[in-house]
């Protein structure tokens, strides 16, 4: 009992890391129906920046988080004007590469400008781990699951009940009629990347103190969060935070029980699942969407 | 190359039978409980004000869409159950409205593709290029030659087919169309951005399609086309039927003339 | 129509004659090893570009087959001792009948979601190889793979290996000519210019894009049964998601829906790690580069980007009043 119990912690902490990556990818999809391929690497960005920032140069953490994100958000921006605006042919197989080259492009700078080794980070407060029901929770994992629900939540809001959000979600319905309502696309897809790099960013940050950061941790963090945001139902930032809880703590529970080596194949074939029985994912409202 | 047997409907000779067919989209009842039939060997035509669901009962004939309540039978067969491709088999072809061939083909692919549920080579055919496979591949050329004939395009076999003017790419569709061997071809929008002269031709060309004994159905705005070439007309509006008959009863009918005048 | 095919004549003629120069009067061993590994890839290449260029069915999995090709024969002929030549059609089968099964479901995906689930279906096929330790070794590779031979011939010699490929090579590109020039072809062609029309004359698209999906994988397992008798070691590390990422990258830069094309970006790929040995950091770096520039620019491919420009040009050139 008490190691299903530590499954479950790990796995929530784990979840959530996947939430934070899947909200910023979902985000992205619901306001310009990219899917960015690319995302595991502004997840890393997030992660060595705060290590540079914090660590090495010793600026105060809130300095540090912010510079983080900020790095982030400035790389997104590039990567939209560059990589996707000027992009002769908007077919989903080219985007596709279009996003995968970038993540190797943002892969190998990251191995030029950071090197090869991995990076530890202090924990964000000092606290000792907590012990629930006789399993330990490091308190990490609260700034973790705290960031989870505040991202998710805070873009959620933004979404549904500001104008910009609303405007945001309106060009990727129908680009043209929201052109036409006077809704500046381009300015609307400029905002919607800074805000998925972003997130990336900040969920590279939060992960940096109980993972050992390094330039090509990015791949396998962005794929399962795509299996992350997939089982939710991509497009729906619950859905992903959801997505990412879940598949956290099943990847947890089945390293556990079963075989950990088994480990990292669990998110792969929980989107084989969701793409054959239920592509939109297990909470989308409605059906999914065919590019 | 042979055509597969068609039994004949036992219920009335009719070719093509629909029944009640209802289509749904969200909330908007795209077509409405419609039914009629279709006699072999005619020209049908299908006129209604535009969103009245014409393309749509077109999508429905040929397994693009799934009826939500209703039936189609043609030839007495149940088509719910068939795939697009299977449905094509059985009989059915149909043209496009936005004409869509095959661009980066020659018009002689395209029309080769057209002939593609007629055939049977396959990969194994492909990579052996048996006796069987060339005889077939043979022929099935000179067919599409010969239709490219009927149609009057011989001159572009060879010419990319995006290459044809458009009053002759929407002949193309046809020839393709044709290539299939169908009982029933439908025509959606034929005349569209054809000039008068174009316009003409297309009815004659029409005519001669319908001698060789293929039944039509089609979509089309031109009244003098769509009156005169018709033996029937059915008439639709915002989903439902509203009339069926002979040109001269159509053009009398008064809920027409409502249809196409009240609104927009 | 006969001058498409003295065209073809003369083409396959050339390559032949290249081939057999090359193979006879290179001396030097290391060129020649490239040499073979540029056909192994191209044998990736022009399955991959059969299912990407004609049918428009994007796969970001790819290596599996390819991986799965390699470690059948490793295994049958390795720990099993039985003939390779026999692990040959083991793999090849394993592979079509693989791609069979997964491509099923998946194919009837579209777009993006077609993209992942190949991208799971690869990665899930790499966790294998990398878990399975008693049958495959697991992380740190198989070894003891039995060089190839085939009566008195010795396949040892770079030489041999050389003609072994190309000769392979040279059966594909006719085999997929073949292919692309029958009923099938046209079929997979029309699918390429439109899914939608092509469904509406009579094409059973599902179908196709299955076989031609299982033929790509076969492909792809004869490549992995020729790298395996040839390098003797392998490893999961070379069929994970980089490789997959290769392989799009050769059919995308060569030029969906060209035979040469695949050639001549497997050519590049394989070419570029070795031209980089200097740059070994920046070999990433420059091949996202590579990647992402061709795709926003030439989304068409290099060679056929190259064609456009030169009839483009000429067109300006000879334009009539």
């Amino acid at each position: 009992m008490q190691e299903l119990t530590q499954y479950l912690f790990s796995g929530i902490t784990t979840g959530a890391i996947y939430a934070v990556i899947a909200v910023g990818l979902s985000m992205l999809y619901a306001s310009t129906e990219l899917i960015n391929f690319a995302h595991g690497e502004f997840v890393m960005v997030g992660a060595m920046a705060l290590v540079t920032l914090w660590v090495h140069l010793g600026l105060p953490l809130p300095v540090a988080i912010l510079g983080a994100i900020a790095l982030g958000c400035t790389i997104g921006l590039l990567f939209e004007r560059f990589a996707i605006r000027t992009a002769r042919s908007p077919q989903p197989i080219v985007l596709i590469i279009i996003t995968v080259g970038a993540s190797i492009f943002l892969r190998g700078l990251g191995m030029i400008t950071w090197g090869k080794d991995p990076f530890g980070v202090p924990s964000f407060s000092s606290h000792d781990s907590i012990e629930i029901l006789g399993a330990a929770l490091v308190a990490q994992s609260f700034w973790i699951v705290g960031a989870a629900i505040l991202l998710a939540g805070g873009i959620h809001f933004f979404l549904k009940q500001t104008l910009t959000g609303k405007a945001m979600v309106a060009c990727a319905v129908n680009r043209k009629a929201a052109w036409l309502t006077g809704i500046p696309s381009e300015t609307m897809a400029v905002l919607a990347f800074a805000i998925s790099t972003g997130c990336g960013a900040v969920a590279g940050i939060f992960i940096a103190p109980i993972t050992m950061s390094s330039y090509d941790m990015g791949t396998i963090l962005g794929l399962k969060g795509f299996c992350a945001a997939m089982i939710g139902g991509i497009g729906s930032l619950w859905g992903a935070f959801a997505g990412g809880i879940l598949l956290g703590v099943l990847e947890s529970m089945g390293a556990g029980l079963i075989s950990s080596g088994l480990k990292d194949a669990i998110a792969f074939i929980l989107l084989l699942l969701i793409l054959y029985i239920r592509p939109g994912g297990l909470f989308a409202a409605k059906e999914a969407k065919r590019f | 190359m042979t055509i597969q047997d068609h039994d004949d409907s036992r219920a009335s000779g009719s070719l093509l039978e629909v029944r009640e067919l209802t289509k749904r989209f969200g909330g908007v009842v795209a077509q409405d409980k419609i039914s009629f039939s279709i006699e072999p060997g005619i020209v049908c035509g299908l006129i209604g004000p535009n969103g009245a669901g014409k393309t749509t009962l077109f999508n429905m004939i040929t397994g693009i869409y799934q009826p939500d309540a209703g039936q189609v039978l043609f030839n007495g067969k149940d088509t719910r159950k068939m795939a697009v491709h299977q449905i094509v088999g059985a009989g059915i072809a149909r043209t496009f409205q936005h004409v869509e061939l095959f661009g980066s083909m020659t018009l002689l692919e395209n029309v080769l593709v057209g002939m593609h549920v007629r055939t049977r080579a396959g990969f194994w055919g492909a990579v052996t290029r048996l006796p069987w496979v060339k005889t077939e591949e043979q022929e099935a050329r000179k067919k599409a030659l010969q239709l490219l004939d009927f149609t009057g395009l011989s001159d572009w076999a060879d010419k990319p087919a995006g290459d044809l003017p458009v009053g002759r790419q929407k002949t193309a569709e046809i020839a393709r169309a044709l290539a299939s061997d169908p009982r029933l071809l439908l025509l959606d929008e034929p005349a569209a951005g054809l000039n008068a002269v174009e316009t003409e031709q297309l009815g004659r060309l029409i005519a001669q399609v319908k001698d060789r004994g293929v039944t039509m159905m089609l979509v089309e705005h031109d009244m003098s086309l769509a009156m005169g070439i018709s033996d029937n007309v059915i008439v639709l509006d915002q989903g439902k039927k509203l009339a069926q008959g002979t040109p001269r009863e159509i053009q009398n009918n008064e809920t027409v003339m409502a249809a196409y005048l009240g609104q927009g | 129509m006969a001058q498409n095919t003295k065209k073809l004549w003369i083409e396959h003629s050339l390559f032949l004659a290249v081939v057999l120069v090359a193979g006879l009067f290179l001396e030097n061993a290391y060129y020649l090893q490239i040499l073979t590994f540029i056909g192994i890839n191209t044998l990736l290449a022009l399955g991959l570009n059969m299912l990407m260029g004609y049918a428009g069915q994007v796969s970001l999995g790819h290596a599996a087959f390819y991986g799965i090709g390699a470690y059948t024969t490793a295994i049958l002929s390795g720990t099993f001792g039985i003939s390779p030549w026999l692990a040959l059609v083991a793999a090849t089968g394993a592979a079509v009948f693989i791609a069979f099964v997964v491509g099923l479901p998946t194919l009837k995906l579209s777009g993006y979601y077609l993209g992942m689930g190949t991208l799971g279906f690869g990665m899930i096929v790499n966790i294998l190889f990398r878990e399975w330790a008693p049958v495959t070794g697991g992380a740190s590779g198989f070894v003891g793979i039995p060089p190839l031979a085939a009566g008195p011939v010795n396949f040892m010699s770079g030489r041999a290996y050389f003609f072994l490929v190309w000769g392979v090579v040279l059966a594909a590109i006719l085999i997929c000519r073949r292919i692309l020039a029958s009923r099938m072809g046209r079929a997979l062609r029309s699918i390429h210019d439109g899914e939608n029309a092509s469904l509406a004359v009579g094409v059973n698209t599902h179908a196709l894009k299955l076989q031609i999906f299982m033929f790509s994988a076969g492909l792809g397992a004869v490549a992995g049964f020729l790298y395996a008798h040839f390098v003797l070691f392998i490893s999961p590390g070379s069929f994970g998601f980089m490789a997959s990422v290769k392989m799009v990258t050769m059919v995308v830069i060569g030029g969906m829906a060209s035979v040469w094309g695949a050639l001549f970006g497997a050519a590049l790929l394989t070419l570029l790690p070795e031209v980089l040995h200097g740059f070994a950091e920046y070999e990433m770096v420059v091949f996202g580069l590579i990647l992402m520039g061709v795709m926003i620019f030439l989304p068409q491919g290099l060679t056929k980007g190259f064609m456009d420009l030169i009839s483009k040009r000429r067109r300006r050139d000879h334009s009539r009043p």
